[in-house]
């Protein structure tokens, strides 16, 4: 298991790059695009390419590169949408607006990328980003046609679980639209949300695969069968590579959230950040906390020792929750700025700043 | 000769001279100013080849309609200016 080395944090002014000092502690060592909305960030640990997913307010999606660790950074292919037919009558736009997800492929498939979009596109690249493609295969199943927008106007893939026992195995959650899987590296997909429900939604449609939202989903890198899933209605579990999932009640102090995280070398042990649920999506009571889970949801422990406790307002994004390699360090960086790591597995928490843009996307690697 | 003039803006992501190009709708023009500099496409219009939601043009000081717009002839002396909306910041 190699140690932490970097911290990536993408927010809505700029990329962050961050190295661990000689006292342990986190610095900022680099920044890139400053004043862009980078929507995500992902370093390579197959060749230590980094990426950079941007979304300019005018000008549209773009995708960076840079091959020596951020000094240094190139424009390559963007995601396109093939034309829509005319025919066409669906309200969902052909058109990428954001990069939402990105992960990179086996450690087999040197090259190759995944790119989780808003509008619902999954796109591939098997060169580093010089070209993509959508794969129309998941974009052409019928039951697209039931996903609707949560959160964001249009419907969007926002996690990418690549299975690392067989890189063709992969998984994608999309709000709102179900968790969908391939064995063959893309060709054929199968929905699979059974076991998830939606108690917001019209009886009748409560349990319809197609509508499912869960905001995120992690795979257990160690144990690879084991999922966890922040969904609409509360958190999820799967213990069978996500074919089915069990709702986890017992979330405190709230089951709505986004963040979430799964510790590689034990697949029991979970966290939270939990919120006011729907359309409040505020820390319940003004306290931030996380919550963990070390019994497979059992049972939670509030943890906010080093978190603000009193008219605290910080929202964690679905990608701004991060566990290191070793089961032990964190990572969690909010919409009011905050970035925040604990070396205790979430008992404490030390800031590392109190003042970034909002993030969206915290990245050890 | 029609000009196409592009919001400084731009050039933080990348080079956009002024360009001359034979008159015609804003569409063709921009068309051939994108043969000239592919990446810039990518800049204003969106994947189905709409001007951007946030990008606003403007021929001949009149600015054009976001339906049809770019079907919008250019003389042989006018002038394309395309901007960035204040909206989309």
């Amino acid at each position: 298991m190699s140690p932490t080395t970097h911290l990536d944090v993408a927010t809505r002014k700029g990329l962050f790059l961050l190295q661990r000092a000689a006292d342990g502690n986190w610095r900022i060592d680099g920044t890139a695009f400053l004043a862009e909305s980078v929507t995500m960030v992902l370093r390579d640990g197959r060749d230590g390419l980094l990426y950079a997913a941007l979304r300019h307010g005018h000008f549209g999606v773009k995708f960076q590169r840079s091959s020596d660790g951020g000094a240094h950074w190139e424009e390559c292919a963007t995601p396109l949408y093939p034309d829509k037919p005319e025919e066409s009558d669906e309200t969902t736009p052909w058109s990428l607006d954001q990069i939402w997800a990105l992960e990179a492929g086996g450690v087999d498939q040197p090259g190759r990328l995944w790119a989780g979009t808003l509008p619902g596109g999954l796109f591939r690249s098997d060169d580093r980003g010089d070209s993509w493609h959508l794969v129309r295969s998941l974009w052409d199943r019928p039951e697209r046609a039931n996903w609707f927008g949560g959160g964001y106007d249009h419907p969007g893939i926002h996690s990418i679980c690549v299975d690392p026992r067989d890189s063709d195995r992969v998984l994608v959650a999309v709000s709102c639209g179900g968790v969908w899987q391939t064995e063959d590296g893309g060709d054929n997909w199968r929905l699979t949300s059974e076991g998830m429900f939606a108690e917001y939604m019209p009886p009748e449609r409560r349990h319809d695969p197609t509508i499912q939202d869960p905001h995120r989903v992690v795979r257990c890198a160690g144990d690879p069968d084991h999922l966890w899933a922040s969904h609409h209605n509360g958190v999820f579990r799967s213990t069978d590579g996500g074919n089915s999932w069990s709702e986890v009640p017992n979330v405190a102090p709230s089951v709505f959230g986004f963040a979430t995280a799964v510790a590689p070398n034990d697949p029991a042990t979970a966290w939270f950040v939990p919120a006011v649920k729907d359309e409040h999506r505020i820390p319940v009571a003004g306290q931030v906390v996380v919550a963990r889970t070390g019994d497979g949801g059992e049972s939670f422990e509030v943890l906010r020792a080093g978190l603000p406790q009193e008219h605290g307002y910080d929202l964690v994004f679905r990608h701004a929750l991060d566990v290191a390699s070793d089961g032990e360090e964190l990572v969690m960086g909010s919409t009011t700025g905050n970035l925040w790591s604990s070396q205790d597995r979430g008992e404490s928490w030390q800031a590392i700043s109190h003042h970034l843009p909002p993030i969206y996307a915290a990245r050890f690697s | 000769m029609a000009s196409v003039v592009f919001t400084p803006n731009l050039e933080r992501h990348l080079s956009c001279p002024t360009a001359e190009v034979a008159a015609g709708s804003v569409r063709h023009v921009l068309r051939e100013v994108f043969a000239k500099n592919p990446r810039l496409r990518g800049y204003l219009l969106d994947d189905q080849g709409e001007l951007r939601k946030h990008v606003v043009a403007f021929v001949d000081g009149r600015q054009l309609s976001s339906k049809d717009g770019l079907e919008t002839t250019l003389g042989s002396d006018s002038e394309l200016y395309v901007m960035q909306a204040l909206s989309g910041g």
